[in-house]
């Protein structure tokens, strides 16, 4: 465990490891023995342990939500949402994110060692679920000797994660924040995923998940996966105003280099990602999402997995211009969440920023978040 | 409880203590807040600008944006005691069936809605010959958002179609009390501004809604 003491915020971060009678089950039937979780955290717990918020992060995000990203040197994630004088304030509460089991950046995951063969995981690594992750997420709050969270927070697959905290440890949260999320993943989530992964597979240097034995990498998978997502989390009308058909230079190359500043845009991004992210982790937590159904373990009802959330408090939220997690996936969240009789709001955000608008500047985003957050301190009583 | 709006007066004193509540067009929440606090109800609210849930949030109320023509699907049957919809009827695709949601969600409805058979509309469409503008009904016809409007004549003739119950009626005026009427009477047709309607299904048991006297209608 590492402690920054910075001028402003208390922020501490490190690797929880859990003891070998400790293992993460796993839906699949499985176990991860000496399971580790990367985890970062801002403020400091009181006295009566009533302080604490988890955020849950998304598919390619990390547990760096309000701090400077040790590998990409960027500011945090979130930080319009976390931070002195935010909606959830380290001088207020105690705030924790931790990277998903599965994940990249120090937690379990198949490119860590594996501890029987002494070997990088690779594919031999477990398929995991949305709620392995959460049930590593609660191991962990647990051993953090937090009973009750004041709120578990998430946008897009964090708040996939979000809605099985509340199926899964309904008595262990207080409140729910999902912003652009969904209850299940659609056909065509899936199929975007796919491309993906058979972009990466597709890669030679991939060797079958071997990589790490062979001292190479997929980068050009990875990245034409990464490029292929990040059209999914932009509006049409997103991309057409940041780039229109604007050309990269004077006149046309006559070629396939990147004459459009679309195209140029879409490389780096596929290049910045592969050297943050684990093309590996990238196939086991597109599955997570791929297999996520909330309602599919409950009988096929959503509000059946709601049954025990009656008195937690959600807060649903939702972008006009989505088309990753539109709408309608929110509206059915909150459908069940009405028939199960839970305290759930709902708003729609205007915003043609698309799915990517839940770490953008939306102030409506901000405003709805900093009310229904600070209504929820109100509620348990924090000052 | 100064500077409190007349219907809302008249809602809290309809609603039971402790009763679950549907506020359906509920703004800022200023209703639901009253009610939690005078009454205790339990209450949620539909509102369709993103700025109103925005306010009803940092109340710590439950909201969900939303259309009462189109999303009070999403509420299942008999989840609410009551539901409200004030000053909004007129303002819907399909009244109609917007009665019949919110009669479908709740056991009984408090809705309210400007009387067109009120003497100034009629003596403004009489005199100008041109749609009316009150100050109840202040826009002229290509902008307002009242595109149902009906007389308390036309609401009652609704009513009498609906399989519904008239528990309580009474007029509604500018800062003035509300004021109990009879909804089948000729003369309050001209003299209500506006009217507020406590309804239930008939297969609802008849409650005498606290603080209402026994000469008033319905049940």
């Amino acid at each position: 465990m590492t402690l920054e003491a910075t001028s402003e915020i208390e922020q501490q971060g490190g690797v929880w490891r859990f003891p070998a009678d400790q293992p993460l089950r796993l839906d699949s039937g499985g176990r991860i023995e000496g399971l580790e979780i990367a985890w970062a955290s801002y403020g400091r717990l009181n006295a009566d342990r009533s302080n604490a918020v988890l955020i849950c992060h998304a598919l390619t995000l990390d547990q760096h939500v309000a701090a400077t990203h040790p590998v990409t040197g960027k500011p945090g994630w979130w930080t319009r949402l976390v931070g002195p004088g935010k909606p959830l304030d380290p001088a207020r509460h105690f705030i924790l994110c931790a990277n998903v089991v599965g994940g990249c950046q120090g937690s379990t995951g198949p490119g860590s060692v594996n501890p029987a063969t002494g070997r990088p995981w690779g594919l031999t690594f477990p398929v995991i679920t949305i709620a392995d992750m959460v049930r590593a997420q609660a191991m962990l709050v647990e051993a953090m000797g937090v009973e009750t969270l004041l709120a578990v927070v998430g946008g897009s697959m964090g708040g996939m994660q979000v809605l099985q905290w509340a199926a899964s440890y309904p008595e262990r949260i207080f409140s729910a924040v999902c912003v652009a999320g969904a209850a299940r993943h659609s056909a065509q989530n899936i199929a975007f995923h796919e491309v993906g992964r058979q972009a990466i597979m597709a890669d030679p240097d991939w060797r079958g998940g071997d990589y790490a034995l062979h001292g190479t990498r997929p980068e050009k998978g990875l990245a034409v996966a990464r490029m292929a997502a990040h059209i999914t989390y932009l509006s049409e009308m997103a991309l057409q105003r940041k780039f229109g058909r604007e050309l990269q230079r004077d006149g046309l190359s006559w070629g396939f280099d990147a004459d459009f500043q679309v195209e140029s845009y879409l490389r780096h991004q596929g290049a910045s990602f592969v050297d943050r992210f684990d093309a590996n982790s990238y196939l086991y937590i597109t599955r997570a999402m791929d297999y996520f159904d909330l309602a599919a373990a409950h009988g096929g009802v959503l509000a059946e997995a709601f049954s025990g959330a009656r008195d937690i408090r959600f807060c649903i939220l939702s972008f006009t211009s989505d088309w990753l997690y539109p709408t309608p996936e929110s509206r059915h969240i909150v459908r069940a969440l009405n028939a199960a009789g839970a305290r759930a709001s709902f708003v729609e955000i205007e915003s043609d920023k698309g799915h990517d608008a839940f770490l953008l500047d939306e102030p409506v985003m901000d405003a709805a978040l900093a009310g229904f957050l600070d209504s929820v301190c109100t509620a348990r009583g924090l000052k | 409880m100064t500077g409190v709006r007349e219907d809302f007066r008249e809602i809290l004193r309809l609603v039971r203590p402790g009763a679950r509540v549907l506020d359906v067009g509920c703004g800022g929440g200023e209703l639901l807040e009253l009610l939690a606090r005078e009454k205790q109800v339990d209450g949620r609210g539909v509102e369709i600008s993103p700025q109103g849930v925005s306010a009803c949030l940092a109340r710590g109320l439950a909201v969900m944006q939303g259309d009462a023509d189109r999303d009070l699907d999403q509420f299942p049957t008999g989840a609410f005691d009551y539901a409200v919809l004030s000053q909004t009827l007129q303002a819907t695709r399909n009244p109609r069936q917007v009665l019949g949601e919110l009669l479908r969600i709740a056991d009984r409805a408090v809705v309210s809605f400007p009387n067109f058979g009120h003497w100034r509309v009629r003596w403004s469409l009489l005199r100008r010959g041109r749609m009316p503008e009150t100050r109840s009904l202040p826009e002229p016809w290509w902008s307002t958002p009242n595109i149902h409007l009906c007389t308390l004549a036309d609401f009652n003739a609704l009513v009498a179609d609906l399989d519904v119950r008239i528990e309580a009626c009474a007029a509604l005026s500018e800062g003035r009390p509300a004021r109990p009427m009879d909804p089948n009477s000729t003369l309050e047709n001209w003299r209500a501004e506006a009217a507020l309607f406590l309804l239930a299904r008939r297969s609802t048991d008849p409650v005498e809604p606290e603080g209402v006297p026994r000469d008033l209608f319905g049940g």
